[in-house]
């Protein structure tokens, strides 16, 4: 079980990030508490996506600060917040199509030195996602949208990261495969993970999440537990369709 | 036809192709990783020849037998270190920055080492010639009316032979996965944990060393030697990446082939024919085949 015992996983503090003349964030400041998931949900363009390409050192901060487990981290290199424990499924899956989906596992547990530990997560891997397994020696390309989700997913479970950035995992899937995504999101957290959870599907994240944040143009506009949130009216009309 | 595909068109071929594919890998490597047209790689050749050159000579002044391998090895280190360097000192900079910048300064970085070797006394402008014989006596060999020399059966299976363990690094070895991971999707690489810079560091050394490679055997099988030597097989293995698929490292092999034969047998019917084969493949493959050979397009799945 995860360890919810109240103690922040990741602060972010003030942080502002432009592209070239456009402000994208506009000074946002959010924490994640160990063990929970918590979820950035908004619009196409409020700057979700910019904020956990930050996080995990794709993007330079221009100001503001991140901090992981009391460290800061703010515009370290990827590799390093990588190894440092916490890992980032990109928007659009962002799989390696010409490696097997095998290869695609292996890099994922590119900073795992220990042959042991990464057989080991592989078969967790695996038991989680029993298509990869069958599918294993295919290159990734061939797989259909849905099995590179859990590819990508299951790639970011090759680390021994604690917190999981998860970028629109439902995008392009199928109703069911909708579902099914976000039981392993849950999953994934009851194992101990924490997980940040970025999604246009407002209704499903808000379902699994225990804390939400509401993202506008840049800015956090209301943001408390996934349930109040879900219930607020401006939520609900502009973001659950109600 | 029997005088012009003969089987001494074909040697010819397969020896010339094998030197092209020795740089053309090197230019696919470095732009699959960094998307840059690297225009100073052929003088990473250049640099082989000059660093073989030397050894050799050397050696000869010591009245010692050099050995091939030795030679060879020192050749692969000196390509190896200048693209290093280069990489290190005149890309690396500019790896955020819009990609023409790089692509000026990679002109920029050939013609420094082409004018900085020239005007170095021991290098100098003028053609020298290349002491092959000091490295291995020659031998010639008579199949039917071909003559096939010992140093091109050198050049071919040490080109052969640098092929293998590249494609063996490439497709099975750890590193090798990461550049093929880093050249699919960068960003997603870093993702991995991977160190994007010592990625780009081991594919410009190796792609350095096959050209330094390439350039010792292009010494001992045609032997003259100059700081401008890397500019036109330079232009022709790019062209024979592009035919290949620019990215693609088989592409490359086959490009370069394909490059070898057409330029001999073109030499065959017409020496002015032979050597603009070269430049009217490459605007055929951008109007009809842009991506090449073996080049994929990319399309994303939903």
């Amino acid at each position: 079980m995860p360890k919810k015992d109240g103690s922040v996983i990741l602060e972010v503090k003030d942080l502002i990030v432009s592209y070239g003349a456009i402000k994208a964030l506009k000074g946002i400041s959010f924490t994640v508490k160990s063990g929970e998931i918590v979820t950035l949900i908004g619009a196409n363009g409020a700057g979700k996506t910019t904020t956990l390409r930050t996080i995990s050192g794709l993007l330079r901060a221009e100001e503001g600060h991140i901090f992981y487990m009391g460290d800061e981290i703010t515009n370290k290199q990827p590799h390093k917040i990588v190894q440092m424990g916490i890992t980032h499924v990109p928007e659009g899956r962002r799989i390696f199509p010409d490696l097997t989906v095998r290869e695609n596992l292996e890099m994922g547990a590119w900073t795992l030195r220990d042959k042991k530990l990464k057989q080991d997560k592989m078969e967790a891997v695996f038991e989680l996602f029993p298509r990869l397994k069958e599918r294993q020696k295919q290159s990734a390309g061939t797989l259909s949208g849905g099995e590179q989700q859990m590819l990508a997913v299951g790639r970011a479970l090759m680390t021994e990261a604690q917190l999981v950035l998860l970028d629109e995992p439902s995008m392009g899937l199928a109703p069911m495969l909708v579902e099914e995504i976000f039981k392993v999101i849950t999953e994934i957290n009851e194992e101990g993970k924490t997980i940040l959870l970025v999604e246009q599907n407002a209704e499903m994240a808000l379902q699994i999440a225990d804390y939400a944040y509401v993202l506008e143009v840049g800015n956090i506009t209301i943001e408390g537990n996934a349930k109040e949130v879900a219930a607020n009216p401006k939520v609900k009309e502009a973001y659950l369709g109600a | 036809m029997g005088s012009i595909f003969n089987l001494q068109q074909i040697i010819n071929g397969i020896q010339i192709g094998s030197i092209y594919a020795l740089i053309s890998i090197g230019y696919t490597l470095v732009y699959g990783i960094i998307q840059l047209i690297n225009f100073a790689h052929g003088d990473f050749y250049m640099v082989g020849a000059y660093a073989a050159y030397f050894a050799v000579m050397f050696s000869a002044a010591r009245k010692e037998h050099p050995n091939v391998l030795i030679v060879l090895l020192i050749s692969m280190t000196a390509g190896a270190i200048v693209a290093f360097l280069s990489n290190r000192i005149a890309y690396r900079p500019l790896r955020y920055k819009p990609r023409l910048s790089a692509l000026i300064t990679a002109i920029g970085v050939s013609m420094f080492l082409e004018y900085t070797s020239s005007a170095i006394p021991a290098i100098g402008p003028s053609y020298r010639a290349f002491p092959q014989s000091a490295l291995i006596p020659e031998h010639t060999y008579k199949i039917g009316h071909a003559i096939l020399s010992n140093y091109q059966i050198v050049n071919v299976s040490v080109a052969v032979v640098l092929m293998v363990v590249l494609t063996y690094i490439v497709q099975y070895t750890r590193i090798g996965m990461a550049m093929r991971a880093s050249a699919q999707d960068k960003d997603a690489a870093r993702l991995m944990g991977i160190d994007i810079e010592y990625i780009i560091d081991f594919t410009f050394i190796i792609g350095g060393a096959l050209a330094g490679a390439a350039g010792l055997l292009t010494g001992i099988t045609y032997p003259r030697i100059n700081p401008y030597m890397g500019i036109i097989p330079g232009l022709k293995a790019f062209i024979a990446a592009v035919l290949g698929g620019i990215g693609s490292v088989p592409g490359a092999m086959l490009g370069s082939y394909i490059l070898g034969f057409s330029e001999v047998f073109g030499m065959a019917i017409n020496s002015i024919l032979g050597e603009g084969i070269a430049y009217a493949i490459l605007i055929l493959v951008l109007i009809f085949l842009p991506q090449g050979l073996l080049g994929k397009k990319t399309g994303e799945k939903v």
